[in-house]
């Protein structure tokens, strides 16, 4: 169960902020009353919890800073903004096998690039940070979480997104084909992840079986829980694209 | 011993053309290739972006605000606080009575934020990054205010409360009305407090839930009696975990104006439902807004009719003059996305040595975040009743307030926790009695129609149907539960356990409208004001059009998404309650369809209608003769005009189905009707659950090797998609069970559980690869399509089953809480007696 290491760390984790919330009462940091003594040893959650009543008097100067919920996450700057937007080059992408020109800033995603600058909103944002894969495109061939490349990196390299899987003429990939064929996928914003990553993981591991396919997606999130249909469209998709191979 | 995987091999839809067929929903080829629109997809001409700020503080007051900085920034156009809000408005129910506006409600932003993380003000800008300078430039700051994040700690004398005014809502009886009189507004609740004695917290010291005062309570039966028979009694103190929704889809929306309507594309479960709960948080005529939500990623509840933040970039907008993107991220999202509440819970149960439960006697803590009241605490009492038909059973709660982020429904809400506080129990009394699991639960299934509910004038509810029983035979049989029991259980440090859980939820809704037109080239368009949020529902549904009317389903479109096109009176797409609803809706409009066509071809060939039959894309004479295609038809029903085009319209159907209808009026013929078609009892969708597990006894590791899950929906209308849900939810379930909860920090009241590592929802490697669904089809006698819902139903019992399985692999004394971790296991294999702690919140 991988929500075991989660979980371990969160035990862990809380014990430490606890008992770090709890030196800096004893220190006197905070105008927290009703604590215990620091020479005493360091008392279990239960204990803390039943002592909490004692925060009602703790209110004030203790966690003003504001710091708690930063909105300094998930940023965009506009190109050339007020002359603000400094460090925006040309750069030229390969995306789905065109040659495409894009204003980009240093820091920016490729997952930005896609949806922002390219018009290529098929790539989802669950996160932006490496935890669901809803953004998932190939590398050259690799697949890599776009949210967290940045496209500076990705110049001289192939990028293919869910957009272009399809053949110019709209013959689906034998994939995104097993997906139809078997109903995978229920609200589908996870949808293109998973498929970049089965497309990707195929590559270099043509003939699966079930429980190898679900490792090779194992980095894509679906909230809907759809494993089970997910998986089996995907085996489906496995299918076409050995018979397509083979053709 | 899993089993190797196979498809469900079930042969639905014997007897149709067209449902319990496969097939790909049109909406497919959008998604798989990248066209697929969701709210954060669409751009707009001179579009600004919003950012958010937060409240710092798990309760405080905004005591200075200084905006001049930020509104002096280049680049910012617009700052949104809550003195910018309209009033919320009163809203008016199809009976005709105002629902008065809370003023203690939610709001989108707040001056006294009642949870970290609660948006307090809003700015607009030329980019992200300007609007999150701005809001760094803000100078602002708290006045911190007591807080509560332990219902436990709330309700103790001198206990904190989450609200300046108390910590529950207190009920307002509606003033007693003379016959003839319009019925008045019911007072709005209002937040009171409620304390319980130092005495009432005797039994807290041993564990034990202490029980005071409740806000509500019913009971039916002589529970002193059926425990004074009872063989065995056994009285639990259960705690079930906090959950996020945690949508793929954060809750992004884009706003803008033109000629005085406001278009809002966002993420929502229902279409045409969630128009009114903008048109009350923007205090504007619900005709004047335009909602687009063609895609939407995921809601399990959170989403049901839409989400009160999503005014905060229209107002912006109207403000800023141009369109506003509000994109939310995932630490915004779990803190305003909603969650599941979690329960402090505490059932006593009496079985005779057979097994049959004598009575029951259940307490709900309901921890319910800062505003509106959930109903998960009644409804956990009404499905248990449901669920184990106990004899006499007493039932108490309470939803305290606390100042953490608030929870709304989510997938068998209260009904998941209800299942989840009974099902441990009921594998121990079966231990104790030496009865079979699936035995026991098959002795106190409900089985037909079933009562369930407390006494409502002397009289109990029931359901439509249940066929449980059925399930948990198919079930045993399917999952070898006999031969499994037999298998030795060890193996060197690896031990196994199978569980089964009964499931259940509300399944169903009547009521809604269907409409759908044929057109003069003889297609079929179909207006669907379902939401489109991945159940498929949005067009299994009006396959039943298809069905009825002899028509190909390629001959048929399907209109959704966008609430200027035209759609019908929809129920709320949540609950469970769409296939049910709207298949029905479907059938009267197919009903409504073939009279007209009957009547066009007699008035064309002569003859009574009744004696025209519809089939294969015609309209025909029984005897033979007269016979015209839908198309024929179609184009004589617009010379025909009245009722046969939409230029009159069903005296009965909504007036938000009426006026779709004049827009579609002359276009062919319009067919629709209101769902009226008897319907005794409540529907309900049950699932009988099978889990085996394997755990390691040496790193309290643990794996689930094998899943069934077979459910009792009625009819099955798309087998893929159903499938898709019994799985699906069922593995919602699992997460409550394997290592989803929220955690607190208590001393600062901060919000530990704020992204998908923190809180994780199973992965495809926390399920087993050979997870099996099947349904028994038996249709519900109630609808006439026989279909009920299954988005809520396997949830609770996806949880229990795999709870179940732990147990019987490692005995009754490892978890007094879910979930269960590898932690939970150690300690308490070690210490020979469950090492959680038996009370406290978030730990």
């Amino acid at each position: 169960l991988s929500c075991d290491t989660a979980e371990q760390f969160f035990l862990i984790f809380s014990v430490h902020f606890l008992q770090l919330c709890r030196t800096f009462h004893s220190a006197g940091m905070t105008t927290g009353v009703g604590m215990a003594d620091h020479k005493e040893p360091i008392p279990s959650l239960a204990d803390i919890a039943a002592r909490r009543i004692s925060r009602r008097n703790f209110i004030k100067g203790a966690i003003g800073s504001g710091v708690a919920v930063s909105s300094a996450t998930y940023l965009f700057r506009a190109s050339g903004v007020f002359g603000q937007g400094g460090g925006d080059r040309l750069l030229t992408l390969n995306v789905n096998g065109q040659q495409r020109r894009a204003d980009v800033m240093k820091q920016e995603t490729l997952a930005w690039t896609l949806r922002y600058k390219l018009g290529l909103t098929g790539t989802k944002l669950g996160c932006d940070r490496a935890e669901c894969g809803s953004c998932t495109v190939l590398i050259d061939d690799v697949p890599h979480y776009a949210c967290s490349v940045l496209t500076h990196t990705v110049r001289n390299k192939k990028v293919v997104t869910i957009e272009g899987l399809a053949s110019p003429d709209g013959k689906l990939h034998p994939v995104q084909q097993g997906v139809i064929d078997e109903q995978g996928f229920q609200c589908a914003f996870c949808m293109s992840g998973f498929i970049m990553s089965a497309v990707g993981f195929l590559k270099t591991n043509p003939h699966p079986t079930r429980a190898e396919m679900a490792h090779g997606v194992s980095g894509n999130l679906c909230r809907c829980q759809d494993y089970d249909k997910i998986l089996t469209a995907l085996m489906r998709g496995a299918e076409n694209t050995r018979k397509v191979s083979h053709a | 011993m899993p089993r190797e995987w196979k498809p469900n091999q079930q042969k639905f839809g014997t007897r149709y053309k067209v449902l319990g067929k496969d097939y790909a929903t049109p909406d497919l080829y959008a998604k798989v290739t990248g066209q697929a629109k969701y709210a954060e997809d669409f751009r707009a001409e001179g579009m600004l972006f919003c950012k958010l700020l937060l409240s710092p503080v798990p309760h405080g007051r905004v005591k200075y605000l200084d905006l001049s900085k930020a509104k002096a920034m280049p680049g910012v156009k617009a700052i949104l606080t809550q003195d910018d809000l309209p009033a919320p408005a009163d809203s008016v129910t199809d009976l005709g009575v105002t629902i008065k506006a809370n003023k203690q409600g939610e709001k989108a932003l707040t001056n006294e934020p009642l949870y970290q993380g609660e948006p307090v003000l809003a700015v607009a800008a030329v980019d992200e990054f300007t609007a999150a300078e701005a809001i760094e430039a803000i100078d602002i700051e708290f006045e911190h205010l007591p807080f509560a994040v332990d219902p436990l700690d709330s309700l103790r004398p001198g206990g904190p409360n989450a609200r300046v005014e108390g910590n529950v809502w207190i009920k307002h009886s509606v003033p007693a009305t003379k016959p003839g009189e319009k019925p008045p507004s019911p007072p709005p609740p209002t937040v009171g407090e409620l304390k319980w004695t130092e005495a009432d917290f005797h039994e807290a010291k041993d564990g034990r839930l202490p029980m005071g005062k409740p806000q509500d309570e019913w009971s039916f039966g002589d529970v002193e009696a059926g425990f004074k028979n009872a063989a065995l009694i056994l009285d639990e103190t259960f705690v079930t975990p906090d959950t996020s929704h945690q949508t793929l889809e954060p809750r992004s929306t884009l706003a803008y104006w033109q000629n005085g309507k406001v278009f809002v594309h966002m993420g929502t479960q229902s279409t045409v439902q969630t128009l009114a709960g903008l048109g009350r948080w923007l205090n504007m005529d619900p005709s004047q807004i335009v909602l687009i939500s063609e895609y939407t990623g995921g809601g399990f509840g959170s989403k049901a009719t839409g989400y009160i933040f999503a005014i905060i970039p229209a107002l912006l907008s109207k403000q800023a003059g141009a369109p506003v993107m509000m994109r939310i991220s995932r630490e915004e999202e779990n803190f305003i996305g909603r969650a599941r509440p979690g329960f402090q819970g505490r059932i006593k149960v009496g079985f005779s040595k057979e097994g049959r439960i004598t009575a029951v006697d259940m307490y709900a803590i309901c921890n319910n975040g800062p505003y509106d009241a959930v109903g998960d605490a009644n409804a956990s009492g009404a499905i248990v009743s449901l669920l184990y038909q106990p004899p006499a059973m007493r039932w108490r709660g309470i939803t305290v307030l606390t100042n953490t982020p608030p929870r709304g429904p989510q997938s068998a809400p209260g009904g998941m926790q209800g299942i989840v506080m009974m099902e441990p129990l009921l594998s121990k009394a079966a231990r104790k009695l030496s009865l079979d699991q699936v035995d026991i639960r098959k002795t106190n299934c409900p089985e037909g129609k079933s009562l369930w509910g407390p006494e409502r004038d002397g009289k109990r509810a029931h359901s439509t149907s249940a066929f449980l029983k059925e399930a948990f035979d198919s079930g045993a049989e399917q999952f070898r539960w006999k031969e499994r029991l037999a298998q030795p259980k060890r193996s060197g440090t690896k031990v196994r356990g199978v569980g089964v859980s009964s499931s259940a939820f509300f399944a169903g809704s009547v009521g809604y409208d269907g409409l759908f037109l044929i057109r003069p080239d003889g297609r079929i368009v179909i207006q669907s004001g379902i939401g489109n949020l991945g159940t498929e529902s949005i067009s299994d549904v009006h396959r039943v059009v298809a069905e009825e009317l002899g028509v190909p389903w390629e001959k048929c479109d399907v209109i959704w998404g966008n609430t200027a096109k035209n759609l019908p009176w929809t129920c709320v797409s949540g609950g469970s309650q769409t296939t049910h609803a709207m298949s029905r809706a479907a059938y009267a409009a197919s009903l409504d369809a073939k009279r007209k066509l009957q009547e066009i071809a007699a008035k064309t060939h002569g003859g009574q209608p009744e004696q025209y039959e519809v089939a294969n894309e015609r309209v025909f004479h029984k005897g033979g003769g007269g016979s015209m295609t839908l198309a024929q038809a179609a184009q004589h029903a617009i010379k025909l005009g009245g009722i046969y085009d939409g230029h009159e319209t069903p005296a009965d159907v909504n007036k938000y189905t009426k006026a779709s209808i004049a827009a579609l009026a002359g276009q062919g013929l319009v067919a629709s009707a209101k769902d009226k078609f008897p319907h005794d009892g409540q529907s309900f969708s049950y699932v009988a659950c099978f889990a085996e597990v394997e755990v390691d006894v040496e790193t309290g590791k643990y794996f689930i090797t094998d899943y069934l899950a077979v459910a009792d929906v009625g009819t099955v209308i798309h087998p893929r998609a159903l499938g898709g849900q019994i799985t699906g939810r069922s593995i919602l379930g699992i997460g409550h069970a394997i290592g989803q909860k929220w955690v607190f920090d208590p001393q600062y009241g901060h919000f530990i559980s704020r992204r998908f590592y923190h809180t994780k929802p199973p992965t495809i490697l926390d399920v087993p690869v050979n997870m099996q669904w099947a349904a028994l089809d038996m249709p519900d006698p109630e609808t006439p399509v026989g279909a009920r819902g299954i988005g809520e139903p396997p949830v609770g019992g996806g949880c229990g089953a795999i709870l179940n399985a732990l147990s019987d692999a490692l005995g009754d004394e490892i978890y007094r809480r879910a979930p269960v971790n590898l932690d939970t296991i150690l300690t308490s294999l070690e210490a020979g007696r469950p090492m959680q702690d038996p009370l406290t919140a978030f730990v």
